[in-house]
């Protein structure tokens, strides 16, 4: 058993510059089983479904998807911050503390996950050498592991990243809900800056620099529900299975114009739950292994209060030349698209980012009126992403492994051959990517 | 338009009391000249530290960047007031500068991207002090 704090990932970890040539440990490290959670919309504040509980159910499907042991697994990476409000000052609800082994955080097993949370209530992992945290969300776990086990820290590694919905009105407490602002709000809150605010400046730069409008946005965020339907694991799939129609979207309120309802993810409550390990142990594994072909990072210095549109579209170019780069492959090598959406109008960007299928920007929307769908020669977001299956940051990840292992079910792309994916996020002013893919290179 | 009222810290404190006196200064760095927005303990393209930031004064002339209309905000204490725009302003002595506005004034979603502004300074509520705000001009 591991001893000590957790440690953050050093910054060396993460590939953050173009011309670092191809990842040192391209197709040495493989997916090799998936774990989710059930979804909810929020917290019913019962121990059975609380962040810790479903952490561990999350952690033992990943485990039996893969056809792994407890004991065979050696490190544990975490993604330990949630996406919504921190449980703490309210008191650790006794029925929790009757059922769990707690540690000194408050929030921990409730509104966030340590390492040491995981291990105090699941004894059966008995042979943890390495944790280590990777904060942000999933996207930033995952490279840790990949570069960890790439590095020969782990052999065998469990990610995990965990998300939770309290209730009330999400986003509006602490800061945004006082009188006064501090810190870097004083500088946003002090206008309501605050949420897809900055989508809907981007968007509005870009039908300004590129022409087309809102309106456009419907086919894809359309197929995005209708794909994330077919995802079973899914919030809408499992809570809400009702389809989204055009008119539905062109009719939805607005959040902050033009970003209206269905541009944004629906929070939400699920855990989910990977098992990394090296290429040659996946050979001899349950399921078919989806190797990680590289990393990069995108985390852009910006002058002003926002990144601009121009800034972003260097940053997602950059992001996509540095993708390739680490990968050995082209913007032809890609299967399908499966870029992050949460918010849905900057989507278009990152599409345009990668050059898929030869897409350059200002582009995007005109290809979202042609067959876009899991059926056609040029699927985007197959994973419905968090437009589709909710506020998670993590289906395009569980969709890549899925549709390369051709075990997406009815998502399951069929006019291209899924050899070859690229995931990530939260989006190019901030976050970490992946390539997957069939083969390890 | 009420708004929250920004509490200043160790670094925020001259620009918010420049406010208070009506007054639009930006951070700068001695070194080498370069605009710091919001205002932070070291320069971003040279490193240079507090020692070599000083406080200028701005015309208090821009352009309105770019925009947003919110109708469904987090922050409290705007929600009675929604919709209302929120612009990005350039700042004339640079246009990479670029600052919130609600634009008083300015009928929501009917933003004249590219037209010129001028600041002035509206009192928050809550303690008195006084923000920076951008009227269209001309």
């Amino acid at each position: 058993m591991t001893t000590g704090p957790t440690q953050t990932a050093p910054r060396s970890f993460y590939r953050s510059q173009e011309g670092l040539g191809v990842w040192e440990h391209r197709g040495k490290v493989a997916a090799v089983g998936i774990g989710h959670s059930p979804t909810s919309r929020r917290w019913d504040e019962t121990p059975e479904t609380s962040l810790g509980a479903w952490s561990i159910v999350a952690l033992r499907n990943a485990m039996e998807d893969a056809g792994v042991s407890p004991d065979q697994v050696d490190g544990l990476v975490i993604s330990p911050e949630s996406l919504g409000e921190p449980w703490s000052p309210r008191p650790v609800p006794e029925d929790f503390a009757n059922m769990f082994q707690l540690t000194d955080n408050p929030n921990d097993g409730l509104s966030q996950m340590s390492s040491e949370w995981v291990l105090k209530n699941m004894p059966e992992l008995t042979n943890i050498q390495f944790t280590m945290y990777g904060p942000g969300c999933m996207s930033n776990a995952i490279c840790v592991a990949a570069q960890a086990i790439g590095e020969g820290l782990t052999q065998t590694c469990l990610v995990l990243t965990a998300r939770n919905n309290l209730s009330g009105r999400y986003g509006q407490y602490g800061a945004a809900a006082a009188d006064t602002v501090t810190g870097g709000a004083q500088w946003t809150n002090t206008w309501g800056a605050v949420g897809p605010y900055y989508p809907a400046y981007w968007f509005n730069k870009y039908t300004e620099k590129y022409g087309g409008n809102h309106d456009m946005m419907a086919p894809f965020v359309v197929n995005s529900k209708r794909n994330g339907l077919l995802f079973p694991e899914g919030f809408f799939a499992q809570n809400r299975p009702e389809p989204l129609t055009v008119e539905d979207y062109l009719s939805a309120r607005w959040i902050v114009k033009p970003v209206n309802l269905y541009d944004c993810d629906i929070p939400m409550c699920v855990t989910v739950a990977y098992l990394f390990t090296t290429a040659e142990r996946a050979k001899d594994m349950k399921q078919k292994p989806v190797y990680i072909l590289s990393h990069a990072e995108s985390r852009p210095r910006y002058r002003g209060i926002e990144q601009t549109l121009d800034e972003v579209e260097e940053s997602a170019a950059s992001l996509g030349r540095r993708l390739y780069e680490g990968a050995g492959i082209t913007a032809s090598d890609l299967s399908f698209e499966n870029m992050y959406d949460g918010y849905t109008l900057f989507h278009q960007i990152m599409l345009e980012g990668l050059r898929y299928r030869g897409v350059q920007p200002g582009e995007a929307l005109d290809f979202y009126q042609t067959d876009i769908s899991i059926e056609g020669p040029n699927p985007v977001s197959p994973s419905g992403g968090n437009a589709g299956s909710g506020r998670t940051r993590i289906w395009m990840h569980t969709d890549c492994i899925q549709q390369i292992q051709e075990r997406a079910g009815a998502r399951q792309v069929t006019a291209v051959k899924p050899e070859i994916g690229v995931s990530g996020g939260p989006h190019p002013r901030g976050g970490d990517f992946m390539v997957w893919g069939s083969t390890p290179g | 338009m009420p708004k929250p009222s920004p509490v200043p810290d160790e670094i925020s404190k001259p620009y918010w009391d420049a406010c208070n006196e009506d007054r639009l200064v930006m951070q700068a760095c001695k070194a080498c000249g370069l605009l710091l927005y919001p205002p932070r303990a070291a320069c971003d393209q040279c490193d240079s530290g507090e020692d070599d930031l000083e406080w200028r004064e701005m015309s208090g002339r821009g352009r309105i960047h770019g925009y947003g209309v919110m109708y469904d905000c987090r922050v409290r204490a705007l929600q009675g007031d929604q919709p209302f725009n929120i612009a990005l302003v350039e700042l004339e002595e640079d246009p990479e500068i670029m600052m919130y506005s609600h634009l008083p004034g300015t009928p929501v979603d009917q933003v004249p991207v590219g037209a010129a502004v001028q600041v002035e300074f509206e009192v928050t509520p809550t303690t008195g002090q006084k923000v920076p705000e951008w009227r269209v001009v001309g």
